[in-house]
């Protein structure tokens, strides 16, 4: 026990990889196995992540669980991983969400399963190592390495046209983390020539003083990067044709757990590393992010393809996460946070669901439909239930994490949650628009007159999620409890460096009443 | 006083919806009418014990608790789940639960037939859960829960029968419509925690609240209450967020009972008496309430004058008798726009349950020129009706004449003369319109085709009984609130034992210093308009045998055109928001701005890219001698370069 409790992240990092290992010994053939094999490391790795939660101290400030080697001594870089609030929760997001996917593609998936179920495990190691990397090297690796397990799911079993929606996902992000690399090195360089303590430790690069211009410039490169993963207006268009493109899983991991590498590369790295810079950007980042909830959700409510509309439903719901985290106190962190779990789970509900559909009728495009709920009551009733929690209907999860959002934004800047709330009216307004082209009025289309309510498999693979939705709904707390000194060290963080470098003060200024810390 | 039953008040309705929800299917219909009636009569039945506990207790203190757990808490932002009963939530709890039962128990004989039975039963279940957690919640982000349920809820049960294009899309737009308001109450909510943040207190709780908004300047007060007010219109139905809810007939007749009389459009008004002490700091927040409320009621008055659907008359009266209880407390008279509520919710239930019965009659039929002689067909129909008609109308003696006549009483005695005015001109308009649709339905000949005519009968005695208990309360419910002046004449003394009871929640109101001639004056007023409205129906529909519609198309045409399209404001929406908007969206934010500017960059530099290294490699010939000369002139440039220099 005590070894594994000394390495449990490491064990939480490699152990998907260790199935995958393990899953290559067997025959291609072998269909049957494999799911299983996969879906039961899966299952394995969510049981042993949650060992996370029990060892997890959530009075506790700083980084915890921390394992730390020596990788490469030449340049200081190591194998350093730990985690905070924040990352505990999206591991967990990310163990909970693949063992769901797994078994939601057991009958989408129709070729080369073998190649499917075991890239997926790679993804998962990617993901978790992204989330616990405290060395910027490290983490660089893993986020670049988590990238070609999805470029190959969405490049080999996505649709139509998924070599250029993977070329495209691929090249983009990639473009955004090259000057992220450049800034890295430049830190790296920066840190050491002062310090004389060459070193890739986020925690102590943390403290770096930077002029002004280097700032921003840094700033710059790891903001776009981040930006592009989001995706922030205006970076946003790979997003709808990767996921129109990609597999069910695909999407749902793409929207789940990529996405929230964004928010979580701002909280982690781009506004603490260079406070200065960040609380100058600030205003354009909060503008951006609520021109992207508008936009997003805009765009959506015209959307003929479900995915799409799901698409950009998320860069409406991304714009509340960004909005949160620049808002820059403590309701809208936290809200920010758990808003990036809820999105994981209501949108990777309804790509599950519309996966389900799709593998019913082989189309998503609004108009085919009409009248479902009739013929699949089962599946029309956890559809408007993943829909609520969309739109954040008070008593689900959604609620939570936007309500503390919009209250925290208030209380930074009045109009940024009197523009943002708007958000709350559109989301009703392409949530209820889509649920009712789907399944109410008239069953019209003959195609849809034999669908098939859903399977136990599909049933089982909803549930879980259904029961997070709920329970973040009615009892926050728990969740609540474990972001808290993540947020609050992450404002700590942002806030006092940048009234310590006068130069960067011209914009408009941030109020957080001194109680509400 | 912490009383932990109150929670089981809320609770149990949930469990009808949960267990009807889930296993509906499985129970039959027995078991889910038993469930879902059950669990209802608990939470009034745990209401009249608490009330009683209540009244047990010194006038001052009389305030129940319960504590459930922490709901949310980040930095120092606390939210509680946590209930309160004070007499202002016992009256709303026990309207709710009380009149909500009746209902249920009318649907078990109405609903019968229906494939969704248990599916309706959840929903109407989930919707008790919702506004008793609105009424009872004791801070502002848990009562906006349920203000947010029973969006969700009317929703669901205006959208029940969703094969119909037209229920499908009522149901959406009460759910937009809705959020549309509630955008208006976050922002007033938001406002208020900053606002009281700033002041050193950030507690959205009913009690911290009253006790520190006096710290705020009256403009912010203002803003905080017209936002607030914003989401009233939209959930109790006012202008201009008023739409959804004549197309809320959609959903099974009962259900517009529940929506009309005991749930959802009630929020509103009791929002804003929950928010009292905050409204009588901003007393120009409390003056757009009258005025809206006062211009609403006449509005939607004149439109229900012509309408020819037994319910959209019914529908656009509640909008009108809505306007009655926000001019109440907007005036100040928090008491009386909540007694009004009360009464309200007595006859409109009753009003909108018998109107379905009609309608069960004559299997379905709801335009009221297929209507006419029904009063000896189904007489206990009628009678319930009658009873109903009159205090709608404000009969004397009536409910609705105490509590109608008290809001009256109070604009004009606090100076309100033009709000006096405006419900003055209505309370004729509410005689002329609910016997006009008395008149088209149970007076006169029959107007009915001879099939239908075949098969009339009077509704089984699960929903006959609720309806007599309606009536029965319809008539003798306003006698708990009767004005001084009458209680004098009388000799009851401490009449308004309604006033009495509220009292520790609303502020001390100044009395109004109005001499008895004329507050006299007054109530022989309204008497005679309530009347003058109902004869004149009465003289022009039965009497004078006018064929309705022809006679006022042939009057004023214009008119009655403007008003039978309900002042083209449906159409006004559509034209100057939503068309323009999709448009936007889709023609230039989707397929031009998204499309070819955002995309078009990113795919344009891709293409760029290549398009130059296509060139760049035909510099890559593989021909030696051209890498040579190449070569050469470089060499011999930066020769030159050192050498000139």
């Amino acid at each position: 026990m005590d070894f594994l409790r000394e390495n449990i992240l490491s064990v939480v990092i490699f152990l998907p990889l260790a199935g995958l290992l393990a899953g290559a010994f067997i025959n291609r053939e072998s269909k049957s196995a494999l799911r299983w094999l996969t879906l039961a490391v899966a299952v394995i790795e969510f049981a042993v992540s949650l060992l996370l939660v029990v060892w997890f101290d959530p009075s506790a400030t700083g980084m915890q669980l921390v394992e730390r080697y020596t990788w490469i001594p030449a340049y200081n870089i190591e194998y350093h991983v730990g985690v905070d609030g924040l990352s505990l929760l999206l591991i967990l997001l990310t163990t909970f969400l693949t063992p769901l996917v797994l078994l939601g593609s057991w009958t989408y998936i129709k070729k080369q399963e073998k190649d499917y179920y075991l890239w997926f495990l790679a993804l998962e190691t990617g993901m978790v190592g992204v989330f616990a990397s405290l060395d910027l090297i490290l983490f660089y690796v893993f986020w670049e390495a988590m990238l070609v397990p999805m470029y190959i799911i969405i490049g080999v079993w996505g649709g139509p046209r998924r070599i250029y929606a993977a070329v495209k996902f691929f090249i983009y992000t990639m473009f955004g983390s090259l000057l992220m690399l450049i800034a890295i090195i430049y830190l790296y360089f920066a840190h050491g020539s002062q310090t004389g303590a060459y070193t890739f430790d986020v925690l102590k690069l943390y403290g770096t003083y930077l002029p002004a211009s280097v700032q921003g410039w840094l700033f710059a490169a790891f903001a776009l990067s981040f930006a592009i993963k989001v995706p922030l207006f205006p970076f946003h268009t790979w997003l709808p044709d990767a996921h129109v493109e990609a597999p069910t899983g695909g999407s749902v991991i793409l929207a789940g757990v990529l996405l929230k590498m964004g928010t979580y590369g701002y909280m982690r790295f781009a506004m603490p590393l260079f406070p200065a810079a960040a609380n100058a950007f600030l205003p354009y980042l909060a503008v951006l992010a609520i021109i992207g909830i508008i936009y997003g959700a805009l765009v959506a409510m015209m959307q003929p393809d479900i995915k799409k509309l799901v698409a950009y439903s998320s860069v409406s719901h991304l714009g509340f996460v960004i909005l949160g985290l620049v808002a820059l106190n403590i309701q809208s962190v936290d809200g920010a946070v758990l808003q990036m779990v809820n999105h994981g789970l209501s949108t990777g509900a309804l790509f599950l669901l519309v996966g389900m559909l799709y593998e019913r009728r082989h189309t998503r495009e609004l108009s085919e439909f009409g009248g479902i709920a009739k013929k699949m009551p089962v599946f029309a009733t956890i559809f408007m239930i993943a829909t609520l929690s969309s739109i954040g209907l008070p008593g689900l999860n959604g609620f939570v994490g936007e309500f503390l959002i919009l209250i925290g934004s208030f209380f930074a800047k009045p109009a940024y949650a009197v523009f943002a709330g708007t958000g709350v009216i559109l989301g009703a307004v392409y949530m209820l628009r889509t649920y009712q082209k789907v399944f109410w009025g008239r069953t019209t289309n003959a195609a849809n007159e034999g669908l098939k309510d859903m399977s136990p498999r599909e049933i089982i693979v909803m549930v879980p999620i259904l029961i997070m939705i709920v329970w973040i709904g009615v009892y926050p707390k728990p969740f609540l409890a474990i972001i808290q000194s993540a947020s609050k060290s992450y404002i700590q963080y942002v806030r006092p460096r940048a009234a310590a470098l006068p130069v960067y003060r011209q914009g408009p200024a941030f109020r957080t009443p001194e109680r509400l810390k | 006083m912490e009383l932990n039953v109150l929670r089981y008040i809320v609770l149990s309705p949930l469990i009808g919806f949960l267990i009807n929800g889930i296993g509906g299917k499985r129970l039959g219909h027995r078991a889910v009418g038993l469930v879902a009636n059950a669990t209802v009569l608990i939470s009034f039945l745990i209401g009249v014990y608490a009330f009683t506990v209540l009244l047990s207790m010194p006038v001052n203190e009389r305030l129940l608790t319960d504590t459930v757990y922490t709901w949310i808490s980040a930095g120092a932002l606390t939210i509680d789940v946590k209930l309160m009963m004070d007499p202002l939530s016992v009256v709303m709890a026990l309207v709710v639960s009380g009149v909500g039962f009746l209902i249920h128990v009318y649907s078990l004989g109405y609903m019968h037939e229906d494939r969704g039975y248990a599916r309706y039963f959840s929903f109407l279940n989930l919707f008790m859960f919702s506004m008793l957690l609105l009424v009872l919640s004791s801070n502002i982000v848990l009562m906006f829960v349920g203000w947010e349920g029973v969006g969700l809820c009317s929703y669901l049960l205006i959208g029940f029968w969703y094969e119909k294009d037209s229920a499908a899309n009522a149901g959406k737009k009460a759910f937009i419509t809705n959020r549309i308001g509630d955008y208006g109450f976050l922002l007033g909510l938001f406002l208020l925690a900053s606002s009281l943040a700033s002041k050193g207190v950030l507690s959205l709780d009913f009690t911290a609240m009253a006790g520190h908004v006096a710290l705020l300047s009256p403009a912010v007060l203002t803003v905080i209450g017209v936002l607030l007010f914003v989401g009233a219109t939209g959930k109790s139905a006012q202008l201009p967020l008023y739409v959804w809810l004549p197309d809320a007939m959609e959903g099974p007749t009962p259900v517009s009972a529940l929506i009309h009389a005991a749930t959802m459009v009630t929020a509103g008004v009791y929002m804003i008496a929950r928010m009292n002490f905050l409204y009588v700091l901003a007393p120009t927040a409390l003056e757009v309430v009258a005025v809206v409320g006062a211009l609403t009621a006449l509005y939607a008055a004149t439109i229900g004058l012509v309408q020819n659907d037994i319910k959209r008359v019914l529908a656009y009266s509640t909008i009108s008798q809505l306007g009655y209880m926000f001019m109440g407390v907007g005036v100040g008279a928090f008491s009386a726009g909540i007694f009004h509520l009360m009464t309200h919710a007595f006859f409109k239930a009753l009003l909108f349950l018998a109107a379905g019965s009609v309608m069960h009659a004559l299997s379905g039929e709801q335009d009221m020129r297929k209507m006419g002689g029904l009063r000896t067909k189904i007489p206990v129909t009628y009678a319930v009706f009658l009873a109903a008609a009159l205090a709608i109308a404000g009969i004397p003696g009536l409910s609705g004449f105490f509590s109608k006549d008290s809001i009256l009483a109070a604009a004009y005695g606090s100076g309100h003369t033009v709000v006096w005015l405006l419900g003055f001109i209505t309370a004729l308009l509410t005689g002329l319109y609910i016997f006009r649709l008395m008149s088209m339905t149970f007076y006169g000949e029959s107007r009915i085709d001879e099939h239908t005519a075949h098969h009339i009968h009077e509704s089984p005695k699960v929903m006959t009984v609720p309806l007599i208990i309606l009536a029965a309360l319809s008539i003798i419910g306003g006698y708990v609130g009767v004005p001084r002046l009458l209680g004098n004449i009388f000799g009851w003394h401490d009449s308004d034992m309604f006033v009495h009871f509220l009292a520790p929640v609303f502020p001390v109101v100044p009395a109004h210093k109005m001499p008895v001639a004329v507050e006299t004056w007054l109530m022989i007023g309204s008497i005679a308009m309530a009347v003058l409205g109902v004869f004149a129906a009465l003289y022009v529909y039965v009497t004078k045998r006018m064929q309705p519609a022809k006679s006022a198309a042939q009057a004023v045409p214009g008119l009655y055109r403007l008003l039978l399209n309900k002042y083209y404001v449906d159409e006004l929406y559509n034209a100057v928001i939503i068309r323009p908007l999709m448009a936007l969206s889709r023609s230039f934010l989707w397929k031009f701005f998204d499309v070819w500017i955002v995309d078009g960059t990113v795919n344009g530099s891709a293409y760029v890219t290549e398009w130059a290294s296509a060139r760049l490699r035909k510099i890559q010939t593989g021909d030696f001698q051209v890498y040579v000369t190449i070569f050469l002139i470089g060499v011999f440039s930066v020769l030159a370069y050192f050498v000139l220099r």
